[in-house]
């Protein structure tokens, strides 16, 4: 029987190695992953699983880290790395099957007690569990969290569970099947057809429908034609793209392969922001694995087919992530989109009909060949099929990565997943919900109002907002939404690649007058000119950058105008956040006359004697804070009294 | 041949290295400045116009496309490369203290990015994905998570020791 090491892998072979893979799993006791994400990596990961194999050795296990699918016999114990597995906020993350079993924050200094406790008297190490952020309770393992608990993982059924670099493992899930049966018994037509019914929808923003993409490029009579993976996730604060490229690889890879023999695309690009060097790495092996296992290049599963995939690394430009960009840039020029008519998908690389899908759509078309679309429809809503993934950040119990149905509503995403707000000291405090920012720097705002809206594209964007791709930031009353609007204009202005005057110009005015409101120079007029602005720039620029730039403004500005009015009217920043309008005064109760905060001072604003309360004199005051470093009793508060 | 034009020799032959490796296909630009810059740590103007020739295009199209791109820097950039997240999580968990606490012990000015003894730069970068981490330092490949500003300090502080110590060697 073949394997990747033994070159080419036949496609009738498939279904013998997913079996073979099977027995040798089955062979070994316990299965113990351990995350290799860039989060847990980042907290120690790679060390933890280097003491965890030198331990089980010295505990007498007989470690294998890549199952052998030829040979199973004499392993005890799979030691294996996984992709991202969602929750990188309690990593490093250690799971161990068939006990149940998720370890949190394991250090290598645990890895001894894990080894004594669960491999030596099959006990778990209860200091070691994830504690619920509210109940304090001990949660064995995913099972149990309502963390994983409440999610519905498709996409990312596998990511965090395999072993991204073995191929094996990913056919013994069933891999390259979908790939076989699109190339050796469906039409192209059909596959478009089938995609079409499925009702996906693109997952990087916009969300054209994709069976109608593949279409389009079907149509064109060229000899030559691309398929483009757009892995060029720059939205802050999203990185699902990030951890399916580094969980589970060859999905896409599949996905790619299905696209191609559905538009008949000979070459594929996979573009990688290059600020994720362990996804390149990770899609870098995972196509020589393909290629060797005769996947991709010459004669794809020997069905005369030919596809090439090449890898291209980013170089730092957000706007590239809109399709006509990306194709300038893989062209080797500077990446600014062009006017559409015509569409990539007619005219894109070198001019040739070129297909550009983003990475986690792409890593849903295996399910869909597959299954079939009614299978794929049974989660979502009508108009939005399947599921999302959401990057769940900011003031919230739980962060990281997620999985649920479209239609899924925020509070259930928030609340249920999330596990509640966290308030400005860091401690659960539902009530200090204040916003939730969707869709990132192209995307809107959604306030309590909206908590049980089902997300899907079209009830979004309804309500000014957008699934974009994916980014759900939580805000608590503790965020200025002024603040927030110039974080996210300030990102597209500095990525706005200056080609067409509305948004290389009206961005920069955009942020010029935020500027202007958080200096305490704004008016209502300021407020009135920043909406009109922000609604040209929309309505004229050329790119959906520029389209899309605005949004955010115009939402937190329509969410929260009366906090951008007491900005300009009473020149007054309710969160204290703006240091121009939140002035600092001395809470008397509290103040103990230490004279701590007058010797800090560095305009002399603070009067008092010894041992009597202080007072700051807001003319001389510059806000500058220093004071606030300076006070042991926590009596120097910002606003007014 | 004399010792300068010797050093000038073995200062293009990697360059000639990368543009051999790419085939010397203009389409090929990007992946190029990149393997450059990864040799000589920012993209030297003398070099650009010698990738320019090697192409067939002009010194204007690689300035531009050099200019176009975050990741190239036409100034070298110190030994150590300190880069600050400011993608959104990291922002809202305070990412800005960092980049203050950092420009104040680096003594970094105006709008230096890089220290005159050519040892650090310090960069703000756009969201690294590690967001379930945020705030987010990573010094060259090392990705440090929830860092404060007493960490981010004592981990510049270490390699400005380790430096001293070497240099004393």
């Amino acid at each position: 029987m073949a394997g990747t090491d033994t070159g080419r892998i036949r496609p009738g072979e498939l279904e013998a190695i997913a079996s073979a893979y099977a027995a040798a799993s089955g062979a070994v006791r316990r299965r113990v992953v351990v995350c290799g994400g860039t989060g847990c990596i980042a907290n120690g990961s790679t060390r933890v699983f280097e003491r965890l194999r030198a331990a089980l050795e010295a505990a007498g296990e007989r470690v294998v880290v890549q199952l052998d699918v030829h040979d199973c016999s004499g392993a005890s114990a799979h030691l294996s790395k996984s992709g991202c597995q969602g929750f990188c906020q309690v990593g490093p993350l250690v799971t161990i099957e068939p006990d149940g079993i998720l370890y949190t924050r394991v250090k290598e200094a645990d890895v001894d007690e894990i080894v004594a406790s669960t491999f030596g008297r099959g006990e778990v190490v209860e200091r070691l569990l994830y504690r619920d952020p509210v109940s304090g309770a001990a949660k064995r393992g995913k099972r149990d969290i309502d963390f994983y608990a409440k999610q519905e993982r498709r996409v990312m059924h596998d990511c965090g569970a395999i072993d991204p670099e073995d191929l094996n493992e990913y056919i013994a899930r069933g891999g390259y099947r979908a790939a076989r049966k699109a190339i050796f018994d469906l039409a192209p037509a059909e596959i478009c057809a089938l995609v079409k019914d499925s009702g996906l929808r693109g997952r990087g923003g916009a969300g054209f429908p994709t069976g109608r993409k593949w279409e389009l490029a079907l149509r064109q009579s060229s000899p030559d034609k691309y398929i483009i993976c757009n892995g060029d996730e720059g939205d802050p604060g999203a990185f699902m793209d990030r951890s399916v490229l580094e969980g589970n690889p060859h999905a896409v890879i599949e996905g790619m392969l299905i696209g191609a023999r559905a538009t008949g695309a000979t070459i594929g690009y996979v573009y990688v922001r290059a600020e994720y060097p362990l996804a390149v790495q990770r899609v870098r092996k995972a196509v020589a694995a393909a290629m060797a296992a005769g996947f991709l290049g010459k004669d794809v599963m020997g069905s005369g087919i030919d596809f090439e995939l090449r890898v291209m690394e980013g170089a730092g430009a957000f706007v590239c992530g809109e399709a006509s960009a990306m194709v300038s840039s893989i062209m080797g020029n500077r990446g600014m989109p062009r006017p559409k008519p015509p569409r990539t998908a007619e005219k894109g690389l070198w001019g040739m009909p070129t297909v550009v899908n983003n990475v986690e759509t792409l890593a849903q078309v295996a399910f869909i060949v597959e299954n079939g679309a009614a299978e794929y429809r049974r989660l979502g809503t009508a108009g939005s099929a399947g599921t999302k993934t959401y990057a769940l950040t900011g003031n919230v119990a739980n962060t990281g990565l997620i999985e649920v149905p479209f239609g899924a509503t925020l509070r259930h995403v928030v609340f249920d997943i999330g596990g509640g707000i966290l308030n400005e000291d860091g401690k659960p405090d539902n009530g200090a919900f204040k916003a939730v920012q969707i869709g990132g720097p192209s995307g809107g705002c959604l306030t309590a109002e909206h908590l049980d809206v089902p997300m899907d594209f079209d009830s979004l964007g309804e309500i000014g907002a957008m699934v974009g791709s994916g980014g759900l930031v939580v805000m608590n009353d503790s965020t200025c939404m002024v603040q927030m609007a110039r974080f996210f204009m300030q990102f597209t202005q500095r990525e706005s690649c200056g080609k067409c005057v509305p948004c290389r110009e009206g961005t920069q005015q955009i942020l010029a007058l935020l500027d202007d409101i958080i200096a305490g120079n704004g008016t209502l007029e300021t407020l009135d000119l920043l909406e009109e602005l922000c609604e040209n720039v929309a309505a004229s620029s050329l790119c959906g950058l520029g389209a899309s730039a605005p949004a955010p403004v115009l939402s937190m500005l329509r969410q929260f105008r009366p906090e951008y009015e007491a900005h300009v009217v009473e020149k007054r920043c309710p969160t204290g956040q703006c240091a121009a309008l939140s002035p600092l005064r001395i809470a008397p109760e509290l103040c103990k006359g230490c004279t701590a905060c007058g010797k800090k001072c560095p305009v002399g604003a603070i009067a008092g004697s010894p041992k009597q309360a202080h007072s700051i004199d807001p003319e001389k005051c510059i806000k500058c804070g220093a004071c606030i470093a300076a006070c042991k009793f926590d009596a120097i508060k910002k606003g007014a009294a | 041949m004399t010792l300068n034009a010797f050093a000038e020799a073995r200062r293009f032959e990697a360059v000639v290295a990368v543009l051999d490796r790419h085939g010397r296909d203009p389409s090929k630009l990007i992946p190029i400045l990149q393997a450059v810059q990864d040799e000589y740590r920012y993209l030297p103007e003398e070099i650009m116009t010698y990738v320019a020739t090697a192409l067939d295009v002009s010194p204007a199209k690689v300035y531009g496309v050099a200019t176009f791109y975050g990741h190239f820097s036409l100034e070298p950039k110190g030994k150590h490369v300190l880069k600050i997240c400011d993608g959104t999580a990291c922002h809202v968990k305070g990412s800005g203290a960092l980049v203050d606490a950092l420009r104040s012990e680096l003594r970094l000015e105006g709008k230096a990015k890089t220290t005159p003894d050519l040892l650090f730069t310090l960069e703000t970068v756009s969201c690294l994905g590690a967001c379930g981490l945020a705030p987010v330092l990573v010094v060259g490949d090392d990705v440090h998570g929830l860092v404060t500003k007493d960490e981010a300090l004592r981990i510049v502080r270490d390699i400005k020791r380790a430096e001293a110590s070497d240099g004393g060697n």
